[in-house]
C-alpha cells in the first residue's frame, strides 16, 4: 500500500470518489432488501454538490498538470540523521537512511536441516520412528499369536505379552546393534492384571549430632585509656577526695574520736576503758607481725608502722608503712624490704627521716621526700652492719660536724652509733655488750667474754651520755656513751629477754622495763631494785609511759590485752584491762601513745593497727582543790610521781 | 582424642589480675593518681567520680555521658561561685574543697588549679 505523495486536494479525485462510492452503494442496494424505489432518485441526480470550502481555482489552474513520482521511500523515515564522530569530534551528517518499514514481524522455529540442531532433531526423530517401528513389529506378532491362540488371551495374556515382549525384546537387541544408542525399550504392562513391585532400603532418619568445647576462661580486662598525661595535676584533689570519702564512711568513727567522752566514766571510779576507734591494715603486709610503732613528731596525725616477723624460723620481707589518721584505708608511704623490719625511729628535727633497723642486721634510712621503695642510706656488710637481728634503732642529737646520728643495739652485743658522712653511713662501736661475770681464763692468758644480746635500748632524756639497754639474758645495763667497756650499773631485772624499757617522760630517775616473764618492772634508777611490780599473766610485749602524766603507762600482752596503769589512782592494779586484738587469736606486740591526741595505737602479730581512745578516767589530772590554782607541768607530775616513790622507798628502807 | 571436662570451680584468675608491683613502689607518679581515683571509686558507697578541666568539660568519669555531662556543667558552676566568694571575703583565701550534702547522697568537689574532681557518694549505707 503506498500512500498518496501529493497534498494538494483534486476537485476531479474527489468527484470520483463520490460517483464511485454512488456506484457500489447501489450494487449493495441490490443485495439488500430495505432500499425500494428511493434508490433510483439517488442515482439518477447526478447533479454534483460543491462543498462550502472548496479552493477556487482558475482553469488554467485547473489544467495544469502535476508529476507523481512513486519511490520506494519510507516517508516516515527521517531525511536528515546526524551522528556524532569521536574521530573528528563534530557531528556528521549520515548520508545513508535506513528505509525499512517494518510492518509485521514473527518469529518462527524453522530451522536449517544441515546445522548442529537440525542434525540433532532429525537424529532424534530417526530414533523415535524405530522403537516405533518396533512396536508395529511386536503388535504384529501379537495379532499372528492371537489368531492361532484366542483363547488364552483373557488368561494368560501377561504371560504372552511376555513372551512377545520377550521376542521383540530379542528384535529390539538386534535392532540396536544395528543403529546404536537406541533408547531402552519401555515396559510394556499388561493393562488387565498388572503390579508393579518395587523396594526400598530403610532411609535412617537424621539426627544432629554436636559437640561443643568448654569455653575458654575469661576475666574482664578494663582500664581506661587517657588522653592526656595531665592527670597527675589531679594528684593533690584526688588526695583530698579519698580522706573526704574516707570520713564520711568512718564519719562516726571520726565523730567519737573528737568529740565522744565516755559518760559511764563518772559512775566507774578507777576504771577506765579503751574505745575502739579506726583499724589500720594493708594487704600487703598481711601476714606480718607489727614489730615497731612511731608517732611522726610533726605532723600528729601520721604514724608509722615497721612490719617484719620475729619468727625465725619463717623469715621473709618486711615493710614500712605510714599511716594517716585521715585517711584509714590506704597508707600515705608504702616502702618494701627484703628482710623484716625491726625497728624504726623518726628523727625528731627532720620528720620525713625514718631510720630502720632490719632483721638481717642492716640498718636504713628512709626519706619520706623521696618516695622510691628504696631507702637513701643502707649500711652493708662492708659497713659494718650487724651480724644479728636490730633490736631498736633511735636517732640522736647530730654530732659536732652537723652529721645525723642514730644507734642501734643488736643480738650480736654491739651497740653502734651512725653517722651519715657525706652520704654514706659511717659505724662505730660505742660498747660491746659483755655478760658480766662470764669471763673465763684461757690457757693463752686472753680473757673471753660471752656475748650479751641487746634487746632493747632507751636513752635518758636530759643527761645525754646515759643510756639504759635490756638484754635476753634479764638484766638492765646502766651505760654511758663514752665509756665502752664498762657499765655505769647493772639492774638484774628479769628472768627472760627485756623486751622495752623506757625512761619516764618527766622523773628523770626512773624508768621501766617490761619482759616476756610476765612482769613489768618500775625502777628508780639508783635503786638496784623495782619499785613497783606488775604480773600481767602473759608476756608483755611492749610498755609505753603517757605523755600526758607522770604515773599512766600502757602495757600490751600476747594474749591479746591492754593494761592501763595509772600510780596516782591504783598502785597494784591496772585500770583498765580490755582485750583489744582484731582477732582473738592476735597477739599485740606494740602499743604507743599519741603525743596530743588522747589515743593510743597498738600493733597485732597480723599486721592490723587498732587505733583506740582512752576514756577520760585512764587521763586523770590531779584535781583542782578549792581556791588553789590548779598547776600544771612537768613540775607537778615529778611531786606526783615522787610522792608515791617515797612511800616504796619507806617501807622498803623500813624493811 | 582429648577429653573435655566440666570443671565445676571457676577458672583460675589470669595473672595479670594478681596485685603486682605496685605504682608507688615503681614511683611513676602518674600510675599512683590513676591508683588513688582506682581506689575512691573502688571505696564503700561511692557512686561515681569524674575528673573535669577548666571550662567544664568532662575528661574521665565512671558515670554514663549524660548524668557526666549535667554533673560537670552544674558543678563547675557552682565551684567558680564558691571559690570567688571565698576569694572576695578574704582575697588571701582560697576554696580548699566543696562538699553539698543532700538526702540521698554526697557530692564533694575538690578543686585544683586546672581541674575539678568530683565525686559522689552515698554515706551512710
Amino acid at each position: 500500500m503506498l500512500p498518496a505523495s501529493a497534498k494538494a486536494p483534486h476537485k476531479q479525485s474527489r468527484k470520483q470518489s463520490i460517483s464511485i462510492g454512488r456506484g457500489t452503494r447501489k450494487r449493495d442496494e441490490d443485495s439488500g432488501t430495505e432500499v425500494g424505489e428511493g434508490t433510483d432518485e439517488w442515482a439518477q441526480s447526478k447533479a454534483t454538490v460543491r462543498p462550502p470550502d472548496q479552493l477556487e481555482l482558475t482553469d488554467a489552474e485547473l489544467k495544469e498538470e502535476f508529476t507523481r513520482i512513486l519511490t520506494a521511500n519510507n516517508p516516515h523515515a527521517p531525511q536528515n540523521i546526524v551522528r556524532y564522530s569521536f574521530k573528528e569530534g563534530t557531528y556528521k551528517l549520515i548520508g545513508f537512511v535506513n528505509q525499512l518499514a517494518v510492518h509485521y514481524t514473527q518469529v518462527g522455529n524453522l530451522i536449517p536441516k544441515d546445522s548442529d540442531e537440525g542434525r540433532r532433531q532429525h537424529y532424534r526423530d530417526e530414533l523415535v520412528a524405530g522403537s516405533q517401528e518396533s512396536a508395529k513389529v511386536i503388535s504384529e506378532t501379537e495379532n499372528l499369536e492371537e489368531d492361532e491362540e484366542p483363547k488364552e488371551l483373557e488368561t494368560e495374556s501377561g504371560s504372552q505379552t511376555d513372551v512377545p515382549a520377550a521376542g521383540a525384546a530379542e528384535k529390539v537387541t538386534e535392532e540396536e546393534l544395528m543403529t546404536p544408542k537406541q533408547p531402552k525399550e519401555r515396559k510394556l504392562t499388561n493393562q488387565f492384571n498388572f503390579s508393579e513391585r518395587a523396594s526400598q532400603t530403610f532411609n535412617n532418619p537424621l539426627r544432629d549430632r554436636e559437640c561443643q568445647m568448654e569455653p575458654p576462661p575469661r576475666t574482664n580486662f578494663s582500664a581506661t585509656a587517657n588522653q592526656t598525661d595531665d592527670i597527675i595535676k589531679v594528684s593533690q584533689a584526688a588526695k583530698i577526695v579519698e580522706r573526704m570519702v574516707n570520713q564520711n564512711t568512718y564519719d562516726d568513727v571520726a565523730q567519737d574520736f573528737k568529740y565522744y567522752e565516755d559518760a559511764a566514766d563518772e559512775y566507774r571510779d578507777q576504771v577506765g576503758t579503751l574505745l575502739p576507734l579506726w583499724k589500720f591494715q594493708n594487704d600487703k603486709a598481711k601476714r606480718l607481725s607489727v614489730t615497731a610503732l612511731c608517732w611522726n613528731p610533726k605532723y600528729r596525725d601520721l604514724f608509722a608502722v615497721g612490719h617484719g616477723s620475729y619468727d625465725f624460723m619463717k623469715q621473709s620481707r618486711g615493710m614500712l608503712l605510714l599511716y594517716s589518721m585521715k585517711n584509714p584505708s590506704f597508707p600515705e608511704y608504702m616502702f618494701s624490704s627484703d628482710s623484716g623490719i625491726m625497728c624504726l625511729d623518726i628523727h625528731v628535727d627532720h620528720p620525713y627521716l625514718v631510720a630502720v633497723g632490719h632483721y638481717d642486721g642492716n640498718v636504713a634510712i628512709y626519706n619520706l621526700k623521696k618516695p622510691h621503695s628504696q631507702p637513701s642510706f643502707r649500711s652493708s656488710a662492708k659497713s659494718g652492719k650487724h651480724s644479728d637481728p636490730v633490736w631498736q634503732v633511735k636517732w640522736q642529737k647530730d654530732d659536732m660536724d652537723q652529721n645525723l646520728n642514730f644507734f642501734s643495739v643488736s643480738s650480736d652485743g654491739r651497740i653502734v652509733s651512725w653517722t651519715l658522712v657525706k652520704s654514706e653511713l659511717v659505724h662505730v662501736d660505742v660498747i660491746k655488750l659483755k655478760v658480766e661475770g662470764s669471763t673465763t681464763e684461757v690457757p693463752e692468758g686472753l680473757q673471753l667474754h660471752t656475748v650479751g644480746c641487746g634487746t632493747a635500748f632507751d636513752f635518758h632524756k636530759e643527761i645525754d651520755y646515759m643510756f639504759l639497754v635490756g638484754t635476753e639474758e634479764g638484766k638492765i645495763y646502766k651505760c654511758s656513751k663514752s665509756y665502752s667497756s664498762q657499765f655505769l650499773d647493772t639492774y638484774d631485772a628479769h628472768n627472760m629477754a627485756v623486751d622495752a624499757v623506757s625512761w619516764n617522760p618527766y622523773h628523770t630517775k626512773v624508768f621501766m622495763s617490761c619482759s616476756s616473764d610476765w612482769t613489768v618492772k618500775i625502777w628508780d634508777h639508783t635503786i638496784k631494785t623495782p619499785m613497783f611490780i606488775y604480773d600481767l599473766n602473759s608476756a608483755v610485749g611492749d610498755v609505753a609511759w603517757a605523755p600526758y602524766s607522770s604515773t599512766v603507762f600502757a602495757a600490751v600482752t600476747t594474749d591479746g590485752k591492754a593494761h592501763v596503769f595509772d600510780l596516782a589512782i591504783n598502785k597494784y592494779e591496772a585500770i583498765c584491762n580490755q582485750p583489744v586484738a582484731a582477732k582473738k587469736k592476735n597477739k599485740i606486740t606494740h602499743v604507743q601513745f599519741n603525743p596530743i591526741h588522747p589515743i593510743i595505737i597498738v600493733g597485732d602479730d597480723r599486721g592490723h593497727i587498732i587505733c583506740l581512745k582512752l576514756s577520760p578516767n585512764l587521763r586523770k589530772m590531779p584535781k583542782e582543790k578549792k581556791g588553789q590554782e590548779v598547776q600544771k607541768g612537768p613540775a607537778v607530775e615529778i611531786a606526783k610521781l615522787d610522792k608515791l616513790l617515797n612511800l616504796v622507798r619507806e617501807v622498803k628502807i623500813k624493811t | 582424642m582429648n577429653e573435655w571436662m566440666n570443671t565445676d570451680r571457676e577458672p583460675d584468675p589470669l595473672p595479670s589480675s594478681l596485685p603486682g608491683p605496685t605504682a608507688p613502689s615503681l614511683g611513676e607518679p602518674q600510675a599512683e593518681v590513676e591508683e588513688t581515683l582506682k581506689r575512691i571509686q573502688s571505696h564503700k558507697g561511692v557512686i561515681g567520680t569524674m575528673v573535669v578541666n577548666a571550662e567544664g568539660i568532662p575528661i574521665r568519669t565512671t558515670l554514663d555521658n549524660s548524668t557526666t555531662v549535667q554533673y560537670a556543667g552544674l558543678l563547675h558552676h557552682l565551684t567558680m561561685k564558691a571559690k570567688s566568694t571565698v576569694r572576695d571575703i578574704d582575697p588571701q583565701n582560697d576554696l580548699t574543697f566543696l562538699r553539698i550534702r543532700s538526702k540521698k547522697h554526697e557530692i564533694m568537689v575538690a578543686p585544683d588549679k586546672e581541674y575539678l574532681l568530683i565525686v559522689i557518694q552515698n554515706p551512710c549505707e
